[in-house]
């Protein structure tokens, strides 16, 4: 009786609405970043091009930035004074920032170099002769890509969706920037952890922190695990 | 059907190649580390466009650089054997095979794929990873998956360098057996001259991406075109001396070496005084008995070094009596008879320079003269 007593508070305590927000952000965030993070990681990885350097420093910057200052930045360029949130505004009737739309735009900026780095290293782990006996067997470059290059890049993908996923469920500097906490709308559980413990709130604070590990833990652990039955399969 | 190329380039690696091969003819590209061996068969088969030049095969022209011609590598029915086998570790040996049959319809590649491992001697490892296979097994898929294409040109990229000697030899028998059913242009790169030799119906000699010499093995090392010919294919009696007398009607060519007269066979181009460089294989040098020492081209000299390996005894042998007028020869016998003879360090030994082995030949192709008048 006082084991499903507890649960019940345990479950009361949570901001399932906050919950809800950061997994919709988390997945859209994973989903878009994909193909985008894909695109770069093998242009990386193969490519050389002037100013390389300089793009691979601009993609790795989210990773040193303090929070707060990629924060304030993104919230200079999406504000209303802002061609890119002029634009947005012309375009939907809705503003960037301290909306979802803004925080998954700054969600994709951010998670950039999470997304990047493992793929890459494993776009360039794929010897040059693999590609190119691909294409003298006859595969096209989009065969090549879906079935020799997608299978061996697999682990690093998965790396990728699961750190981004985990690390865009944890933000909290950019996304209190971004996004204020306007409940449904960018209150992820990040913030509303921090909102709890600055109530003293104890409970609701530990519950949520202990969910939020579960969750990325069991994310990482799942899509670490895919990546590898992928490879053996 | 045959494969036609000239390659030019400056950089990454400067190319100058003139390839030629007939269809059932195996063409060996000899030649040093960096010579530009492998660029070239990258450049046949699309996968490195050069700055210039064609590459022609039967009556389709795959590139053409004059023309803004240049036929992707999946449209060029090339069959490729990377120097590491380049196979997709992720699937099986079947896999593999089945993945260059693209121009069959779905249903039929398993099978197909099935009957090119069983030609490869692959039965019942169909479902086996390249990382489950041997360094052999690994080269013979790949081989499979060259052939399923079933290419108009297969190239060979030093497809014996990542395995040891005992499967070396194994796979030799094989690739000598396979290519008497192919009737393709066959282009074998390599550097080592044995497999060339043994392999090739003609070789072509590289340097710095420019084509020395093309010709049947046993003719190049005959008759190199240039000294640097002769140092790229290891020739070990490479000498210079001065020419004293051209004589065509005893069929003569008289040098000048080491104070004494060599008789080489009629050389029309260099002069009486050209200092030339000549060369004698180590099969025209002939051990003979002290008694026959007044055959023509006999040279007294002590042997230096005696190298014995499998029956063969190769042996250097000091000739002259120094003051800049002497020289090492090298040749070759039966263990057994260098044994007979007595043939140790210290040895004095009588030696024959065949008359019609000697060659002589042209100096540094960058020289400009061919001969140093």
């Amino acid at each position: 009786m006082t084991e499903v007593s507890s649960v019940t508070a345990a479950i009361a305590v949570i901001d399932w609405q906050a919950l809800s927000l950061s997994l919709q952000l988390a997945s859209a965030t994973a989903l878009l970043l994909l193909p985008l993070a894909i695109w770069l990681a093998r242009l990386l990885a193969w490519s050389q091009f002037r100013h390389q350097g300089a793009l691979e420093a601009a993609i790795l910057l989210p990773l040193v930035l303090p929070p707060t200052v990629l924060g304030y930045y993104l919230l200079l360029g999406f504000g209303g004074a802002s061609p890119l949130g002029q634009a947005y505004h012309a375009l939907t009737g809705r503003a960037l920032v301290f909306s979802f739309d803004g925080l998954l735009a700054a969600s994709l900026v951010f998670n950039l170099p999470f997304a990047v780095q493992p793929m890459q290293r494993s776009f360039a782990a794929i010897p040059r002769e693999v590609r190119e006996a691909a294409w003298v067997s006859g595969l096209s470059r989009w065969q090549t890509f879906l079935r020799i290059e997608l299978p061996l890049a697999w682990p690093g993908i998965a790396a990728a969706l699961a750190l981004t996923f985990a690390h865009t469920l944890g933000e909290f500097g950019v996304v209190l920037m971004v996004g204020g906490s306007l409940p449904g709308e960018t209150k992820t559980i990040a913030i509303a952890i921090y909102d709890q413990a600055q109530a003293f709130n104890d409970s609701a604070a530990a519950g949520m922190s202990a969910l939020l590990l579960a969750l990325s833990f069991v994310a990482v652990l799942l899509v670490t695990r895919l990546g590898r039955s992928v490879l053996r399969r | 059907m045959k494969l036609v190329a000239r390659l030019e380039q400056s950089a990454p690696i400067p190319l100058a190649a003139d390839i030629a091969c007939d269809s059932g003819e195996l063409l060996a590209l000899v030649g040093p580390s960096g010579s530009g061996k492998s660029t070239i068969l990258r450049c046949l088969a699309g996968l490195h466009r050069p700055a210039g030049g064609s590459v022609r095969c039967g009556d389709e022209t795959w590139f053409d650089a004059v023309r803004g011609v240049e036929v992707t590598p999946q449209r060029r029915r090339v069959g490729f054997v990377f120097q590491h086998y380049a196979l997709f570790p992720h699937l099986s040996a079947l896999a593999n095979v089945m993945l260059a049959l693209q121009h069959l319809p779905a249903p039929e590649r398993a099978a197909k794929a099935r009957h090119w491992l069983a030609r490869s001697k692959l039965e019942g490892l169909e479902d086996r990873r390249p990382a489950e296979l041997s360094g052999g097994q690994q080269q013979r898929v790949a081989i499979a998956r060259a052939l399923a294409r079933e290419p108009q040109v297969l190239l060979l990229d030093e497809p014996f360098s990542a395995v040891d000697q005992v499967t070396r030899r194994k796979l030799l028998r094989q690739l000598i057996e396979m290519r008497r059913s192919l009737a393709i242009p066959i282009i074998l790169v390599t550097h080592d001259l044995e497999e060339a030799a043994l392999l090739a119906d003609r070789m072509t000699v590289l340097h710095h991406g420019y084509t020395l010499q093309t010709a049947p093995p046993d003719e190049l090392l005959a008759r190199p075109a240039s000294v640097l010919v002769a140092r790229l294919t290891d020739q070990p009696n490479i000498f210079f001396g001065k020419v004293i007398e051209q004589s065509p009607a005893t069929d003569t060519t008289l040098i000048d070496w080491l104070g004494k007269p060599l008789q080489a066979c009629y050389h029309a181009g260099p002069v009486v005084g050209d200092r030339v460089c000549w060369v004698v294989p180590e099969a025209g040098v002939i051990l003979v008995r002290d008694h026959q020492a007044e055959r023509e081209n006999t040279f007294t000299a002590t042997v230096s070094e005696r190298l014995a390996w499998r029956g063969h005894a190769t042996v250097s042998a000091r000739l002259g009596e120094g003051q800049g007028r002497d020289a090492t020869l090298s040749f070759a016998i039966g263990t057994a008879v260098a044994q007979r003879r007595g043939i140790v360090s210290g040895a004095r030994i009588v030696l024959q320079l065949q008359k019609a082995a000697i060659c002589l030949t042209a100096g540094d192709r960058t020289s400009g003269s061919q001969f140093g008048h």
